[in-house]
């Protein structure tokens, strides 16, 4: 273990291990916090800060962004605790991926498709899971994986039609990834 | 003291660092699981690679019997605990309209970030598209709130709607679970040449 070959990236967890440690590190955050975890929630609240500081009166007239703003902007949606949350997430996925050899500047997409072309579709993913995330009132993060250990009935119907939709979807984007 | 710890009453540094840290294993977690792989993600969706059905169900399978177990021995007040609301038709399309985005864009936003941090370009675009829908969705919001607010259900777990007590639900999401593995493998085998 003394010299970690940047050259060949360390291989994946075991996915049964890793789910564990995952499951374990959700079960500390409900013992903790008494919640679960999260990520698209901090989309929600970097954009409504965003939406404050340009244009503030708009923000709090706003019942989506003033939720996060405050109806007086006496909230600071950018300290809230799935914020932090996410920028923990982002440096634990880069020291990790450090650690083991994997950090690298890359595209990842299928042969069929262009860098340019991924990249589009990549953005254009981004923006409709955004209003499948808010209309659901949390993503896969959120609602499936710590609703679904809360046993939530809302949490189980978004994982039954999220990867329903996947399926169904799939051969028709088929050679982005294939 | 029983869980789950009173954090208002802890302070702002016990509230930063409880998200700093569990954020920070839940990144970890997700990059050793391989979950910032675009590719790996969506092989769930081609019969490649399940690795996304095979962690996800994993955790929730550990934290799901964890919060049983500890709930039994009186560790933990369940009653304190957050169950997210259910509002059954938005969360139904919600996930119709997210189900389609994952398998366009290739991650979802969790394991986009991820992404990003381990160096992926495409996962940057991803995060921005994100921010992007977020705001257009915030924009629209007065449009879309009646539908936002529909079909709330009263019943808030799976025990509660099946009328079963929480131990046979959750023996049913385990056998569930095993037999998925069961059939994650076999088609995993049968993928690779």
């Amino acid at each position: 273990m003394s010299d970690p070959a940047r050259a060949a990236p360390r291989a994946y967890a075991n996915p049964y291990v890793a789910g564990a440690g995952l499951g374990l590190v959700l079960l500390a955050a409900f013992l903790v916090t008494g919640h679960g975890l999260g990520a698209s929630g901090a989309a929600a609240a970097v954009v409504s800060a965003g939406v404050e500081a340009v244009a503030p009166t708009h923000a709090r007239a706003n019942p989506f962004f003033g939720a996060w703003t405050g109806a007086d902007g006496g909230r600071a949606p950018l300290s809230d605790w799935i914020v932090l949350e996410v920028a923990g997430l982002i440096a634990g996925a880069a020291l990790s991926a450090w650690a083991a050899g994997r950090w690298q500047r890359r595209v990842d997409r299928g042969p069929g498709i262009g860098d340019r072309r991924r990249l589009l579709a990549a953005f254009a993913g981004g923006t409709v899971m955004a209003f499948g995330a808010r209309l659901a009132r949390g993503c896969t993060s959120g609602l499936g994986l710590t609703g679904g250990a809360a046993l939530s009935v809302g949490a189980w119907v978004f994982l039954l039609t999220l990867f329903a939709a996947g399926y169904a979807v799939a051969p028709l984007l088929r050679r982005s990834w294939r | 003291m029983s869980a789950p710890l009173p954090l208002d009453a802890t302070g702002p540094v016990a509230h930063a660092a409880s998200a700093l840290l569990l954020g920070g294993a839940f990144g970890v977690a997700l990059e050793r699981a391989g979950l910032g792989d675009a590719r790996k993600l969506t092989g769930q969706f081609y019969g490649t690679d399940f690795a996304v059905f095979k962690v996800m169900f994993t955790a929730i399978v550990t934290c799901m019997l964890g919060l049983l177990v500890l709930g039994a021995l009186g560790l933990v007040n369940r009653t304190r605990l957050v169950v997210p609301p259910t509002y059954l038709l938005p969360q139904a399309v919600g996930g119709l309209i997210f189900g389609v985005g994952f398998v366009l864009g290739g991650y979802c936003p969790g394991t986009g970030c991820t992404a990003a941090a381990s160096g992926r370009l495409d996962a940057l675009a991803l995060v921005a598209g994100l921010l992007g829908g977020t705001w257009l969705f915030g924009e629209a919001f007065s449009r879309l709130r009646g539908f936002y607010e529909a079909t709330p259900m009263a019943a808030r777990t799976l025990p509660e709607l099946f009328g079963l007590a929480e131990g046979a639900v959750v023996a049913g999401v385990v056998v569930l679970a095993l037999a998925g593995f069961g059939v994650a493998e076999h088609l995993e085998r049968r993928s690779s040449p």
